[in-house]
């Protein structure tokens, strides 16, 4: 039974992120919304460590907050999944519980 | 499947209330049950009728009214929350209803899940 | 206060305070998220990590910032039957902060125990 853990806000900015790596467990889904999808591109400072955290956990990004903010959707990394709200949805569906690192 | 959705912050500041809406929406769409949307925190204030924004911009407040009267939704104020910020029963847009926090913890107990949206 | 709850079912609530008192309403606000829980008999958790740590710190005193001190909330937890308290140990750490700051009863975890107790809850609220 798993956890889908919502982000929202920015890596650079906040610690939710951070904090919420630090407590999701082996099963676990993340999905980047609002703010927090800039921690979903390549060639930023936090890019390693997703890229890292995306081999133990299934993460995605909400495509239409990457979209609303002008990033490119071809520069998220590798292991990283877009999904649109319906998406969003089938994840929050199929976890046990939904938790947001607000 | 049944979802409970918890709206924490008001409309305009945040993007929470945009959110929680386009994942009410897209549940809708799929087919699953939208049990109760609860606004807590400053999300009380997404229940006014006074807000005009500029006729360019998206109305949040009017969007959540459409959807809740299109799928018969239970839009839900907290009583304790909307008086401190001036949300009563006279100033709420068609749609929201006053209620005590005590139908968040039922939402929570009678869905399958809880979805938070906040700042 | 005891509420209806007709359907008898009991979950797993975990309410995660992750931010610090005062600056914004939210580690007010959700201790009457708290209460009501309990009055529909649920199994309610309370985790204090990250700057929530500091909502739980001794000697708060508004007066001075022209606020209500709601502090002493925490300590009526116990008569709600709320004894459930968890403060993440690396969170108080990283604070310089030890169990000895604290005004309530807790019980001091790991990062990765809190992760684990998290991970069992049925609903989990985060403000």
């Amino acid at each position: 039974m798993s956890t889908l853990h919502t982000v929202n806000k920015s890596p650079f900015e906040r610690s939710n992120l951070d904090s919420c790596l630090g407590h999701v467990v082996a099963g676990d889904s993340i999905i980047l919304i609002e703010d927090a999808v800039y921690a979903a591109l390549s060639g930023t400072s936090v890019t390693a460590r997703m890229a890292d955290a995306a081999k133990q956990f299934r993460i995605c990004v909400l495509g239409p907050d990457l979209q609303a903010r002008g990033m490119d959707t071809g520069a998220v990394i590798d292991g990283i999944t877009v999904v649109d709200y319906g998406g969003f949805v089938d994840l929050a569906a199929e976890s046990r519980v939904v938790n947001a690192w607000l | 499947m049944k979802f409970a959705i918890l709206v924490n912050e008001g409309p305009y500041n945040h993007q929470a209330s945009d959110s929680a809406y386009q994942f009410v929406k897209a549940a809708l769409e799929k087919g699953h049950e939208i049990f109760r949307v609860f606004f807590y925190y400053d999300g009380v204030l997404n229940a006014t009728k006074y807000a005009e924004p500029p006729q360019d911009d998206r109305n949040v407040g009017k969007n959540w009214a459409a959807l809740a009267e299109s799928h018969k939704l239970d839009l839900v104020v907290c009583v304790a929350a909307g008086l401190r910020r001036g949300i009563v029963d006279d100033s709420l847009a068609p749609g929201f209803r006053i209620s005590g926090l005590g139908q968040l913890i039922e939402a929570g107990i009678q869905a399958d899940r809880l979805v938070a949206f906040g700042d | 206060m005891e509420e209806e709850n007709e359907s008898g079912v009991v979950k797993k609530f975990m309410y995660v305070n992750r931010k610090a008192p005062y600056g914004t309403i939210y580690a007010l606000e959700v201790l009457e998220m708290v209460l009501i829980s309990a009055a529909f008999d649920q199994d309610v958790h309370m985790a204090f990590l990250d700057d929530g740590v500091y909502e739980i710190k001794k000697g708060h005193t508004p007066k001075g910032v022209g606020m209500k001190n709601f502090s002493p909330t925490y300590r009526a937890l116990e008569g709600y039957d709320i004894e459930k308290l968890y403060v993440e140990k690396e969170s108080l750490e990283e604070r310089g902060l030890t169990e000895d700051d604290l005004l309530v009863p807790v019980e001091v975890m790991s990062r990765a125990d809190l992760a684990k107790l998290m991970s069992e809850m049925d609903v989990v609220l985060t403000a």
